[in-house]
């Protein structure tokens, strides 16, 4: 697929991709609470990442994106499989929770848990299997034309 | 314990690092691992020895029962100090025999890896993690004997010996679940102790064969046992690992573990004695027919293995002192004639022993710890071999079952071995000097420390045989379940039967040796045409026929038509889970009625769009209108204000057109391909397959069988989880093994997308 040449879509996608990776971010990070989570979050970023590639093509998305997307999925999953970690080290059975609360400034705290870090496992395997396909597809269809 | 098993793996990662760093010296490095294994475990002997078998706990998963437990007994720790011992040799000896070899750093991750699953299936108590380990050292071996993968030959090998070792692991898992159902334990130490009655069980007979298939492949018990002699198209290091400490002993390992639980079966008896018997009479008559020195020894290893089988299955008092015994000497012999071969081999450039000749002048010290070896291979005092032998022959002659033809078997083996033992030992290095495609040297120190040291603690245990009688054996013995006290080793047991039969087999084999030249090849004739209706060709048979079937099934369930992919997928789906349902719970006719317009609208929305996708030629619209029943569904999720669900399925469905648009660009123009006839046929599939997912769903929320957990998640959800947002948290804590195996199969199936876009892009492209 040839990016669309449309002048309102490229510049509207420079506004709106940073935008919805950080929209993307926020969601994972209130996941736990609020709605939102990883597997959400993974989808709001990819669908900004393939807004971009609509409007740029795909090697500009891959610069972008610097490294293949296959590699989120396997760093995705490793990052998953981390999360377990803590809890075995403590003694305790796999995949218990671990919390720490993480002060912030203005005497607030975060809650940062094995949870969360899994959560981001979830995250970047999303992003990864979605821009997966859909880098792949529209590379097929460049090398089709 | 864990670090010990796991040491192995880590090391095995940064395997290239080293070798990059390290350079021609990485094999001392590598060595310095199980080097300190042996120690450590070497530690853990006084312990055993007085106080009996332990089990290390590490809970895992203790709600399901899946622990990494380890049980550290007299059996285990003598096959743990056999790996690491034997392995320290083994990689000192690969770096100097794959010396500047460009895949060194990718040998070395393999090699540990395997060294490290092998002590895995050795420690492990837990069934679960024991299966992991055993399938692992079918993998790991997989990678190695096909490490030289541009030669046809070794690719072909090791697939055939992945073939066997995993098809018997299919059959062991099933024995392996049987056994722990019944046993009421998941765990070895927990089986071994189970009062629950395993051999009057109904299940026992199907447990024992599956149990008997996955250990007899594994161990190249007759007729399983071709792979292993192909086996040896892997390098020499490799070869002489596998033959002496690991993989094939694997088998041998599981047998002597669950023989104090299911040694009284008489079927167990029965069946190891006979396929031991016949397994080492096999071996040792093979191994005579061939000139290559690797494939002698592959053989005679065939019989060593058979003969502990044997052993095992003859389980009386003397059987599992021999067994024991003859266990450690075959691990030393043999770790020390394989690397010996690979000596001959590296330094002469041929594998043929008729070829060689006379080296013993050129190559003192290999010709002097060949020799060592082979005379305990054969069977000779004063050394470890002699000892194992006689002891077998005792425990044959006294067996329980095939007392006729046991002790003809055995006496047959013996003068087989031996025979062997002199191919191996007596034509390289002496007689006529004879020139070989190299001009020979001695080998250089990396190779020359395992075979001496090994060739060496064949001698030492030999004469001083309360070394290994009260370390090893007794402890063996223990754990096997006979009594540490009872047992006593002896160079010298008068003169009696077995002597006698082991002065027999050696005039015979003298004799035998004296014409081999001339005999082997009619041998290998009567050998070749055996082979012609030997197992081998029948694993071929076996082979062709599964491509046959395999090619006729793609035939006719991928054709390629989408079309009918669809239809075989809902049909049966719609045959199997219709006739359970109908069977089950029968119709469940009460339809709910919407309770608010809104809901009623959503849900006419939902219908016509269907409607519209399957009559629209157009198919963009389709896929709009396809979409239009996601949103609808979205809709309904937050109906039921259910947020996250309802952002999920705006956002997949949002991406799925996406997809779709992408993939509709490459496809030809719409035209009508099927026949009215063909579309009435998919009507009447598509309405049944709705009909079922209607009544299935009203089934599902009629049919209770449990209380529903969403209450409990609800209330647990602050307090355990520590969020507010429950579907979170049950997706990342209260069922985060779940959410994990399902991000694992986001990544396949992603993967898999990848390769058919790719291999398709490349096709066209080339």
């Amino acid at each position: 697929m040839k990016e669309a040449n449309t002048l309102i879509l490229r510049t509207a996608a420079l506004f709106l991709v940073p935008m919805q990776l950080l929209f993307s971010v926020f969601l994972l990070l209130r996941g736990h609470d609020e709605p939102g989570g990883g597997f959400i979050a993974g989808l709001v970023a990819s669908g900004a990442v393939v807004l971009f590639l609509f409007s740029y093509g795909v090697s500009a998305t891959r610069e972008l994106l610097r490294v293949d997307p296959r590699d989120f999925l396997g760093v995705g999953l490793l990052i998953g499989l981390a999360s377990i970690v803590p809890s075995l080290v403590l003694g305790q059975p796999a995949m218990t929770a671990q919390w720490w609360a993480i002060p912030l400034p203005g005497g607030d705290y975060y809650k940062f848990s094995t949870p969360l870090i899994f959560d981001v496992g979830v995250y970047l395997t999303v992003i990864g299997s979605i821009l997966t396909m859909v880098v792949g597809l529209s590379e097929s269809e460049e090398s089709d034309a | 314990m864990l670090p010990a098993v796991l040491s192995g793996f880590i090391l095995a990662l940064f395997a290239p690092l080293i070798c990059r760093v390290a350079g021609d010296r990485c094999g001392w490095v590598f060595a310095l691992l199980p080097a300190t294994l042996f120690v450590w475990f070497a530690g853990l002997l006084p312990d055993v020895m007085a106080n009996g078998a332990q089990v290390v706990r590490y809970p895992w998963f203790p709600a399901m029962d899946v622990n990494l437990d380890f049980l550290v007994d007299g059996l285990s720790l003598m096959f743990a100090l056999l790996i690491s011992g034997i392995g320290t040799f083994i990689l000192i000896y690969a770096g100097g025999y794959l010396k500047g070899h460009a895949f060194l750093g990718r040998f070395y991750v393999c090699m540990l890896s395997f060294m490290a699953s092998m002590l895995g299936v050795v420690l492990s108590d837990n069934l679960v993690t024991f299966f992991v380990f055993w399938e692992l050292t079918s993998i790991t071996s997989y990678l190695l004997i096909g490490f030289e993968h541009e030669d046809v030959k070794a690719r072909a090998s090791a697939l055939q010996g992945l073939f066997v070792t995993v098809a018997g692991g299919l059959a062991l898992m099933a024995g392996l679940i049987m056994l722990a159902t019944v046993a009421g334990s998941y765990s070895l130490s927990g089986v071994l102790a189970s009062e629950a009655d395993l051999i009057g069980h109904e299940w026992a007979v199907p447990m024992l064969l599956c149990i008997l298939a996955g250990a007899f492949t594994k161990s190249a018990q007759v007729p399983f046992h071709f792979w292993l002699p192909n086996a040896m198209a892997a390098p020499t290091p490799v070869s002489a690992f596998l033959h002496s400490a690991t993989m094939v002993k694997a088998g041998v390992y599981l047998l002597a573990r669950l023989n104090p639980a299911l040694g009284e079966a008489q079927l167990w008896t029965l069946l190891l004695s006979l396929f031991g018997g016949l397994t080492m009479f096999t071996g040792a008559f093979l191994a005579i027919t061939h000139t290559g020195a690797k494939k002698v020894l592959a053989y005679s290893t065939i019989m060593a293995l058979g003969t502990l089988v044997m052993l095992i299955g003859i389980g009386t008092h003397y059987a599992l002192v021999a067994f024991a015994t003859f266990l450690i000497a075959h691990s030393l012999y043999k770790g020390a004639l394989f690397m010996i071969a690979g000596i001959l081999d590296h330094e002469t450039g041929t594998k043929d022993v008729a070829e060689m000749g006379g080296l013993a002048r050129l190559m003192p010290v290999t010709a002097i710890a060949a020799a060592v070896a082979a005379l305990s291979l054969a069977g000779l005092p004063p050394l470890l071999g002699f000892v194992g032998k006689e002891l077998m022959f005792e425990a044959v002659l006294e067996a329980p079952a095939w007392q006729r033809l046991l002790p003809v078997l055995a006496v047959g083996a013996g003068i087989g071995v031996m025979v062997a033992a002199g191919i191996i030992a007596i034509k390289p290095f002496f007689g006529e000097r004879r020139e070989t495609p190299k001009h020979p040297h001695e080998a250089p120190l990396s190779m020359l420390a395992g075979p001496v040291v090994l060739a060496g603690l064949s001698l030492l245990f030999g004469v001083a045989l309360f070394i290994p009688e009260q370390t090893l054996v007794g402890p063996v013995v223990a754990s096997l379940g006979g009594v540490a006290q009872k047992v006593h080793l002896s160079l010298w047991h008068g003169v009696n039967l077995p002597l006698m039969l082991s002065l027999g087999c050696l005039l015979v084999a003298v004799v035998i040796l004296r014409f081999w030249s001339s005999l082997q090849p009619q041998l290998a004739i009567v050998r070749d045409g055996l082979g012609r209706f030997g197992p081998e060709a029948g694993y071929f048979r076996i082979m062709e026929w599964l491509t046959r079937i395999a090619t006729w099934q793609t035939r006719v369930l991928q054709n390629g038509t989408m079309g009918n992919y669809m239809i075989t997928l809902a049909l049966t789906t719609v045959g199997i889970t219709g006739f359970t349902l109908f069977t089950q719970y029968g119709l469940p006719l009460r339809l709910p009625v919407p309770d608010s317009g809104f809901a009623a609208g959503i849900a006419l929305l939902m219908v016509m769009s269907a409607f519209f996708a399957t009559s629209t030629i157009s198919r963009l619209g389709a896929v709009a209108a396809m979409s239009v029943v996601g949103f609808a569904v979205a809709l309904i999720f937050i109906l039921f204000s259910a947020p996250d669900l309802g952002i999920t399925q705006i956002l997949v469905e949002t991406l799925t057109v996406i997809l779709l648009v992408l993939v509709l660009f490459r496809l030809p123009g719409f035209t009508r391909m099927s026949s009215p006839l063909e579309r009435g046929r998919d009507i009447i599939v598509a309405v049944l397959f709705g009909s079922l997912m209607t009544v299935l769903i009203l089934a599902a929320t009629e049919v209770q069988f449990f209380d529903p957990i969403s209450a409990e998640h609800v209330a647990r959800s602050v307090s355990d989880g520590h969020g507010r947002n429950i579907v979170n948290v049950i997706l990342v804590d209260f069922r985060a093994l779940d959410t994990l195996g399902e991000i694992f199969v986001l990544a396949l199936a992603a993967t898999g997308v990848y390769s058919m876009i790719r291999f398709k892009a490349e096709e066209q492209s080339a």
